[in-house]
């Protein structure tokens, strides 16, 4: 094998690894954090930066070991960036939602309407 | 498939097993609905990496679409219960 076959190697190894890593210490994040609201922050971690590993070990490789520029795999990145947040701002507010209801400790609705 | 390689697909493939079983307590624990809905959408996102490391694994760009897939499913299954939490209904 060539060096540079070798380097790309290393550099898919390292960028799987690293992917798997992250999404585990979201996971890690996901369970200890007290809040929910606190708890809404790790997954960003698995929605982009293991995301952005993975989708990059996948292009190397196949860009390297089999003579094709994968570039359509970014789409999922692409697609994740555009989602994450639109899942994270609707859930964050039927979260402020129910605890308002349960009376939980939160801050009240802008304009002191009803949520 | 080298063997280098192999072997860091095996490690990551572990990694986000963990992950999703570590989420999954959360899934199971709550306290909140919306607990629940969080670790859910964070199990979806490590199933789709696991087929995107399977594609590297056994070198076969069929995996990409069934990854492009669970994404796809996984963001309109957050937001409908999201948006259910919200409501009470999905489609108003």
């Amino acid at each position: 094998m060539t060096a540079g076959g070798m380097a790309a190697e290393i550099a898919v190894a390292c960028l799987l690894v690293a992917g798997g890593v992250l999404s585990l210490a979201s996971a890690f994040g996901l369970l200890r954090m007290p809040t929910f609201f606190m708890r809404m922050h790790p997954p960003a971690i698995a929605n982009t930066f293991a995301v952005w590993c993975t989708a990059l070990a996948v292009i190397v490789y196949f860009w390297v070991f089999e003579d094709r520029l994968a570039l359509y795999v970014w789409l999922i990145p692409i697609f994740l960036s555009i989602t994450a947040p639109v899942t994270t701002a609707l859930l964050a507010r039927a979260a402020l939602f129910r605890e308002r209801q349960r009376g939980g400790d939160v801050p009240p609705p802008p304009g002191g309407g009803s949520a | 498939m080298t063997s280098l390689i192999a072997v860091a697909a095996v490690i990551a493939l572990s990694c986000y097993v963990a992950a999703m079983a570590l989420a999954f307590v959360r899934l199971l624990r709550g306290p909140a609905a919306q607990d629940r809905v969080l670790a859910l959408d964070f199990i979806y996102i490590n199933g789709m990496l696991v087929v995107l490391v399977l594609g590297v694994r056994y070198g076969s760009s069929m995996y990409f679409e069934s990854a492009l897939l669970i994404a796809l499913f996984g963001f309109v299954s957050s937001a409908a219960l999201a948006k259910f939490l919200l409501r009470g209904e999905v489609i108003e």
